[in-house]
């Protein structure tokens, strides 16, 4: 809706939806997918996010076509893809060694997919010298691959994977081997690329910050099966199970009862929430440390607050924020972030001090305990 | 005005400080004094002598006349033709058969590559002689082979397969083999999965990928294994010898058969330098024009 505008011809459309169906892959006895089904959106930035092992590099890899699944269906809009080569599938991909080809300048590099595909000389000039625009590398066509810079590679892999105009851009953790500026500012540049090409992008990557930045929606992973997919802001504040709540952002668990009239108890503190519960399962409470907030000696609305009273065991200070893990009880602890500024009394906060410390109810949020935890 | 230098914090310690590197990189240079010294020996000292004996006649003299003799006679020219042809033909035959040979090491699992290797090397710590004369024994007019292919109803007479250059071709390009595939192989190993991925997802289909990415970037590994294989065949003497069968009269058969036959040192001599001068020749035009350095030691 709102990139028509940016549309380079109406009737082609730049995005293709990406339909997986039962998509299963073993190694060995070992499922490194096991029946997968999703839908990627046309136009979406999906991210799949997991970590090593999970098999979210194997999703892409199918995708692509570089592996042959065990079963499945893969449908780039309404075309069956599981068994189309490689080179017939027009998807750009971005790879995390970037696989640039050492032998070629960089030009050469990005007009090698225009070359293949018989685009006349002038014209692959014109389009590989937009494409280095758009990567901001406008006067490093001529170079040799060795002389460029990690964030450099980066770029031009970038542009060799868009230039042909795909319909669908793959990327395999490029950022992962930038250092941690270079890496932020590419997660922002990436994200204004993919809103200016309107291209399906799958983004691969086990930095769940990066996922939380970058996409659209996200898809968590673990052994071979998807664990959520959702929006950034429903994979953070409603995880759907101890493996997303524990893999996305920091978090405390604490084990919840349940009594007779099915409410949820932490200890001597009663639960309220407005998830849907079933009598007789297990649930756990999870705190984002920086939902929680000091409580003085204001007095506090208790139906809107839960207050953990507890002593501070540790503390940290790391710049922008600090970090305190006060326990609350003889068995728990809870971490607690905040926000430093030089005058405040927090910011030399000591073991053994009392600390009281307040969750809002609505950022409570519920997850069912599994056996494995 | 001293005492501000010493103060200075780059002075602090700098004599001693390259004091001791001098004398680290003098104990390392004696390390390798013996190397030096057998160097200077057995080939600096044989090769000045060699190059003082072709330019001394049969009378004890100075003269020029084995270098002469040899514009004279077309024989001396129709030797080196023959040593470059077979050097050439022999290096041809190797990469036809080492490419796809180190192309499949290349893909093997490690483990499996590391097994096959093996069997590639394995000749190379078998005697030169031994398997020289074994391609003697399969290749001869009643050997194994002839006699399999006349029963196997291939061919109804015996083939000539040795004493010829057809023999000669097979025995070294046989023995020369390994000095190919090594370093070919070295090459191909370094060539990332991701490279063929890159290319079949930028829409390169098998053969193109194979063209345009794979062979480029395996090209140095090949010079390297082809110009270790032409430079040695130059000077091969014991293949040639015995499955040419005095028929393939290379260089080095020559220099035997001068010093057998006639004793000339200098004759012999002049031979051997007009062949080292060759040998050097392709080596720097090699140097020139196919990035040598590239080739041998990898890239920077």
């Amino acid at each position: 809706m709102t990139n028509n505008s940016d549309t380079p011809s109406p009737q082609v459309p730049t995005a293709l939806p990406i339909h997986i169906q039962g998509l299963t892959k073993k190694y060995g006895n070992l499922y490194a997918l096991d029946s997968v089904d999703l839908e990627i959106k046309s136009g979406e930035f999906l991210t799949l996010l997991g970590p090593s092992g999970s098999g979210k590099t194997t999703i892409l890899m199918a995708i692509a076509g570089f592996n042959r699944p065990d079963a499945g269906s893969i449908r780039f809009g309404d075309d069956e893809m599981i068994l189309t080569p490689p080179h017939q599938r027009g998807v750009g991909m971005v790879f995390q060694s970037y696989a640039l080809f050492p032998h070629m300048t960089v030009a050469e590099n990005i007009a090698f997919p225009l070359k293949l595909r018989g685009v006349g000389a002038a014209e692959s000039t014109e389009r590989v010298t937009a494409a280095l625009d758009t990567v901001q590398l406008s006067e490093l066509g001529d170079r040799d691959i060795d002389q460029l810079s990690g964030g450099q590679r980066q770029r031009v892999a970038l542009a060799r994977a868009f230039v042909f105009r795909p319909r669908i851009l793959l990327m395999d953790e490029p950022l992962s081997a930038l250092d941690k500026k270079l890496r932020e500012q590419m997660q922002i540049e990436l994200k204004h690329l993919h809103e200016q090409l309107g291209v399906t992008t799958v983004y691969v990557t086990h930095d769940q910050r990066e996922a939380l930045t970058m996409s659209d929606r996200i898809a968590v992973i673990n052994h071979g099966k998807l664990a959520q997919v959702g929006t950034p802001h429903a994979i953070y504040n409603r995880p759907a199970n101890h493996f997303v709540a524990d893999f996305v952002g920091e978090s405390t668990m604490l084990p919840l009862t349940q009594d007779g009239a099915g409410r949820l108890h932490f200890e001597e503190h009663v639960v309220t929430t407005d998830y849907e519960t079933e009598a007789g399962r297990d649930y756990a409470l999870v705190i984002r440390p920086e939902r929680l907030f000091v409580i003085g000696d204001e007095t506090i609305d208790t139906d809107k607050t839960i207050v953990f009273p507890g002593k501070v065991r540790e503390f940290v200070f790391q710049g922008e924020t600090a970090y305190a893990l006060t326990s609350i009880s003889d068995r728990h602890d809870i971490s607690f972030r905040f926000g430093t500024d030089s005058s405040s009394s927090q910011d030399s906060l000591r073991p053994g001090d009392p600390l009281s410390l307040g969750l809002h109810r609505e950022d409570i949020i519920i997850i069912p305990r599994s056996g494995d935890q | 005005m001293s005492a501000s230098i010493e103060n200075e914090p780059m002075r602090l310690n700098g004599e001693l400080l390259r004091a001791q590197g001098v004398r680290e990189q003098r104990m390392l240079l004696s390390l390798a004094t013996p190397a030096l010294l057998l160097i200077v020996a057995i080939i600096l000292i044989p090769v000045g002598w060699l190059f003082y004996l072709s330019f001394v006649g049969n009378d004890g003299q100075l003269t020029l006349e084995h270098y002469h003799k040899m514009i004279l006679y077309k024989s001396y020219a129709r030797v080196f033709m023959t040593t470059f042809q077979v050097s050439i033909l022999t290096t041809i035959l190797c990469i036809l058969i080492g490419y796809p040979l180190a192309y499949f090491l290349a893909i093997l699992p490690q483990r499996l590559a590391g097994f096959f290797m093996l069997a590639v090397l394995l000749p190379f710590w078998t005697s030169l002689l031994v398997r020289t004369y074994a391609w003697l024994v399969l290749l001869q007019k009643n050997g194994i082979l002839n006699d399999f292919a006349i029963s196997a109803g291939l061919w109804d007479e015996p083939v000539k397969l040795v004493h010829n250059l057809t023999g000669t071709l097979i025995g070294m390009a046989h023995i020369m083999l390994p000095f190919l595939v090594l370093p070919l192989y070295g090459s191909m190993r370094k060539i990332e999965r991701d490279m063929m991925h890159a290319a079949a997802n930028l829409g390169a289909s098998p053969v193109q990928s194979f063209w345009k990415v794979y062979f480029p970037l395996s090209l140095s590994g090949m010079v390297a294994g082809s110009l270790i294989v032409f430079v040695l065949c130059l000077g091969f003497y014991v293949t040639p010898a015995v499955l040419g069968g005095g028929r393939v009269v290379m260089v080095a058969t020559q220099i035997t058969a001068i010093l057998e036959n006639q004793f000339n040192w200098g004759a012999a001599s002049a031979l051997g330098v007009v062949l080292l001068v060759a040998t050097i020749l392709v080596l720097y035009l090699a140097a020139r024009f196919l990035k040598l350095d590239a080739a041998l030691f990898g890239k920077h």
